[in-house]
């Protein structure tokens, strides 16, 4: 008789039940799936004001530049990580498990990047079965490089070389010390010069890099594929190889490993990836902060604010927006002096960091953050007193303010 | 020593021969472990070949079929069984869950439903379906639905002694179709049964029952899929038996196979991943001519449980060419433990495994030297009761915790802790209208952590799917 009654009952009413079951449903996905981290906190997203067809290319990007690559894929034979976001994990900075190290010796006043020895960058994995490379004897300039965090790279890569020359100062005209000077880089047989550029001797101003060594992106990617992952692709074709041991034999994948389209759509993708974000702008001891980093000189090199010139990329063109850096080679001192060098730069000079997204390195960094090109430093103030040379009056600066000051600075590099 | 009938006769084979007689009894498993077990003592009958879904009036048909004195030890041993029924009640959690789980899980590769076809040969099945909706840290790609598998079961009892059972596995609709097992068993004794073809590994539990029917959570275990490659079969050779004492049976497998190769490391995961070495030619050739062994204990206590320690050892990179050594020798080894265990309503079933791989330096700390996981189900039944013309359906709750490491150990340049871990949890309600056929409504969260121990990726998700033999 119950068993009827409920049957009845279930008959009259199964659409309030089921009606029910789905209300119950839908509200715990609001409650228990997991909402997008805070954009604040965030790197890896794209710019806005993309096109739909512009952010699909840009997805698209996003998967080859998380592609791990295996040994069936044409990873190596040698090789330093076996994808982009493995050097880059969440569009961030690096970490000592992939900081790169790069190789070279002084040949009377040229460097010798020791191409004839495996230079200038030391493979230092390889697939099984292959040895990788070791630092070869007689390289007096060896550099670690820790990799960089790659968001707000097509507002750089959109900055026109005229604007580099107004911020250049290589005589010291104004006398403050700071002589910023651009890095002539020869280009590669596929770079394809825009009008933005202005060459010099057939040289062309690199803006990435440590060292400002590579003049676009597309440069700076097919050669991280080819010198990073041991990937040619249709802009780099020759395959790594061990020379040190007389090992010619590749991986025996064909090549090109990868297409050219893949190599673009990883450019695109990074030319389209967001400036980091800034956090808490506005709190007074970040405002104060400010100011005093403008006051003991850093902004002289770190310049807050660049435009961009004429975009393909309508949301890239003709932006104001806030790197920190001037993009141009400046001399660091002794202390970072790893005597190694690229295209015109001296092995003192360093191309300025841009320090935008400077609070958010942790986040990327398995919770520890580390600083200059290399880590060595764990700590802002530790970093800001490795800067010598053409800093040095900003680092007595520095010194010089109270420990409320320095606090406030690093408060507002926190924010960055 | 030889074992009295009744030794011979556990639990499961009771209820076997109880249910082959009765209308309306659960799917039974096929018969070729039963005939195993009274082979000696009365002539092997068609009547356990596995076919036995069509009730009583198939079993009528078969036994006028048979000769008189078959029908009627048959008979005999069906009252026995009914006898022994109840005081055995407890030896299978499915009894309790309804799932049909019972049995050593030695035997889970015949204990599945099957249907007569032909002749010897018989054609069984599964087939599972789910709709997926899972958010990553805020992102979807919305509902997706999926036939995640349709696997087909064929056995065959060719003689007395000698069976042969396949599994042809359609993934993902056709995405991928592989022939998962094709074994042929020659029994000596129940202690010693020689096994050949392509073999379901003894490792851990999970890979030798990994129907998905068994299952009240849709994904699988992650120990068992990443850490453990389920479904890992391979082509190789060897033995397996069982010996019963008290109320415990022991079982043992011991095989050798071609190993898994060398996409273990240097593969497109970018880590340590065992399912990349698990190659087509696997099945064809050996790539260093050195075979892997695998192997596992197990013993089961009747109406408590089973525990199993099991291993997996091989070579997996191709270190010689043309007779030529060109690589060390790089060493696979897979330590696995599994339990279940039904303690009053709960069944409490999991396992742990721990992988040691030899890797070489050059390729760095990308790829973990030792990778572990774990899982632990804890299913309990809700409700039991008659709904539209199943008498005895049941709703069963679950609790799935979870969790792996792909990389064990600590980085050189920073002495910091290498992470890359996954830990996860699921709910799930399902409902069993019959102990073959489930219906799963699970929600599932993971907290995914990179090499770097960087802030977890969450994701979450709702599944809702439906599983059955057929």
């Amino acid at each position: 008789m119950d068993r009827l009654k409920m049957k009845t009952t279930f008959r009259n009413n199964w659409k309030i039940v089921l009606g029910s079951i789905c209300l119950v449903v839908f509200t715990a996905c609001d409650v228990l799936l997991p909402p997008s981290p805070s954009a604040a906190e965030t790197l890896g997203e794209p710019i806005e004001g993309l096109t739909p067809a512009q952010q699909s290319n840009h997805i698209q990007g996003d998967g080859e530049f998380a592609r791990s690559f295996g040994a069936a894929d044409g990873l190596g034979p040698m090789f330093n990580a076996v994808s982009c976001e493995g050097c880059h994990i969440g569009d961030g900075k690096g970490h000592a498990l992939t900081t790169l190290t790069r190789f070279g010796q002084m040949n009377g006043t040229a460097f010798d990047p020791m191409v004839a020895h495996g230079g200038p960058q030391l493979q230092n994995r390889s697939i099984a079965g292959y040895l990788p490379e070791t630092l070869p004897a007689g390289a007096t300039g060896v550099t670690r490089l820790l990799p960089p965090a790659v968001t707000g790279l097509g507002y750089l890569a959109a900055v026109d070389d005229e604007t580099l020359f107004a911020l250049a100062d290589p005589d010291d005209h104004n006398g403050d010390g700071i002589s910023g000077v651009p890095n002539y880089n020869e280009p590669p047989e596929f770079f394809q010069p825009l009008t933005m550029h202005k060459p010099l001797n057939g040289r062309y101003i690199g803006r990435f890099g440590r060292k400002a060594g590579a003049i676009d992106l597309l440069q700076q990617t097919a050669a991280a594929y080819r010198n990073d992952m041991g990937i040619t692709s249709d802009f780099i074709m020759q395959d790594l190889y061990n020379v040190q041991t007389g090992s010619f034999t590749g991986d025996n994948v064909p090549d090109p490993e990868v297409s050219a389209s893949v190599v673009r759509n990883v450019v695109f993708y990074l030319r389209t990836l967001k400036a980091p974000p800034r956090r808490n702008a506005d709190a007074p001891d970040v405002q104060a902060g400010e100011q005093i980093f403008t006051r003991i000189g850093c902004a002289g090199c770190h310049t807050p604010t660049l435009t961009t010139g004429k975009s393909d990329i309508a949301a890239l063109h003709q932006k104001q927006f806030h790197p920190y850096t001037d993009l141009l080679l400046h001399d660091m001192g002794a202390e970072l002096d790893d005597k190694y060098t690229e295209g015109t730069a001296k092995t003192a000079e360093w191309r300025t960091t841009p320090l935008w997204g400077l609070g958010l390195s942790a986040q990327a960094q398995g919770g520890k953050a580390t600083y200059l090109h290399d880590g060595r430093a764990s700590t802002l103030p530790s970093a800001i007193n490795a800067h010598g040379g053409e800093a040095n009056l900003s680092r007595t600066r520095f010194q010089a303010l109270s420990e409320s000051e320095k606090q406030q600075l690093i408060s507002f590099l926190q924010s960055l | 020593m030889k074992q009295s009938l009744r030794d011979r006769m556990k639990t499961q084979d009771y209820l076997i021969f109880f249910a082959l007689l009765t209308k309306g009894a659960v799917n039974a498993v096929s018969g070729g472990f039963v005939a195993s077990c009274i082979k000696p003592i009365i002539p092997r009958s068609p009547f356990v070949k596995g076919a036995k879904r069509t009730g009583i009036s198939w079993v009528f048909k078969q036994l006028i079929n048979q000769s008189l004195n078959r029908a009627i030890l048959l008979a005999f041993f069906a009252a026995f069984a009914q006898s022994l029924l109840a005081q055995d009640k407890k030896d299978s959690a499915q009894s309790q869950m309804q799932a049909p789980r019972s049995g050593t899980t030695q035997d889970a590769v015949y204990r599945r439903p099957f249907i007569t076809s032909f002749a010897n040969t018989s054609l069984g099945g599964y087939a599972e379906a789910n709709t997926n909706y899972f958010v990553q840290n805020g992102v979807t790609e919305g509902f997706s639905m999926e036939m995640r598998r349709f696997n087909i079961f064929i056995f065959s009892s060719i003689s007395s002694r000698i069976k042969l059972l396949a599994e042809i596995e359609f993934e993902r609709g056709v995405e991928e179709i592989n022939l998962e097992t094709a074994l042929v068993d020659f029994e000596i004794d129940p202690v010693l049964t020689l096994r050949g073809g392509i073999i379901l590994a003894p490792v851990g539990s999970f890979n030798l029952r990994h129907d998905s029917p068994l299952y009240e959570i849709v994904e699988r275990p992650l120990v068992a899929t990443q850490i453990i490659p389920s479904t890992l079969s391979s082509v190789g050779f060897g033995c397996y038996g069982r010996y019963f004492f008290g109320d415990f049976i022991a079982t043992y497998d011991a095989y050798i196979i071609n190993g898994l190769q060398e996409g273990v490391i240097l593969n497109g995961e970018g880590r340590t991943f065992l399912q990349a070495g698990k190659v087509k030619e696997i099945f064809s050739e050996s790539n260093n001519g050195v075979p892997a062994l695998t192997g596992k204990v197990a013993l089961r206590k009747r109406g408590l449980g089973e525990i199993g320690v099991s291993y997996y050892g091989g070579i997996y990179n191709r270190f010689r060419r043309d007779g030529v050594n060109t690589d060390t020798q790089r060493s696979l080894q897979i330590f696995a433990f599994d339990a279940n265990v039904l303690l009053g309503n709960v069944l409490l079933q999991g396992e742990a495994a721990m992988n040691v791989l030899d890797v070489p330096e050059s390729v760095g700390e990308f790829y973990g030297r030792k990778q572990w996981g774990a899982y632990l189900d804890a299913i309990v039944p809700v409700w039991t009761g008659a709904v539209l013309d199943y008498a005895t359906a049941t709703v069963n709750a679950t609790v799935r915790l979870e969790h792996i490491d792909y990389n064990v150990g600590r980085f050189t340049a920073t002495g910091d802790n290498i992470y890359d871990e996954v830990t996860a949890g699921a709910v799930g309600i399902s409902f069993r209208p019959t102990p073959n056929t489930v219906f799963r409504l699970n929600y599932r969260q993971e907290f995914i952590q990179d090499l770097l121990g960087n802030p977890f990726v969450r994701r979450a998700g709702i599944q809702f799917g439906l599983a059955t033999y057929f």
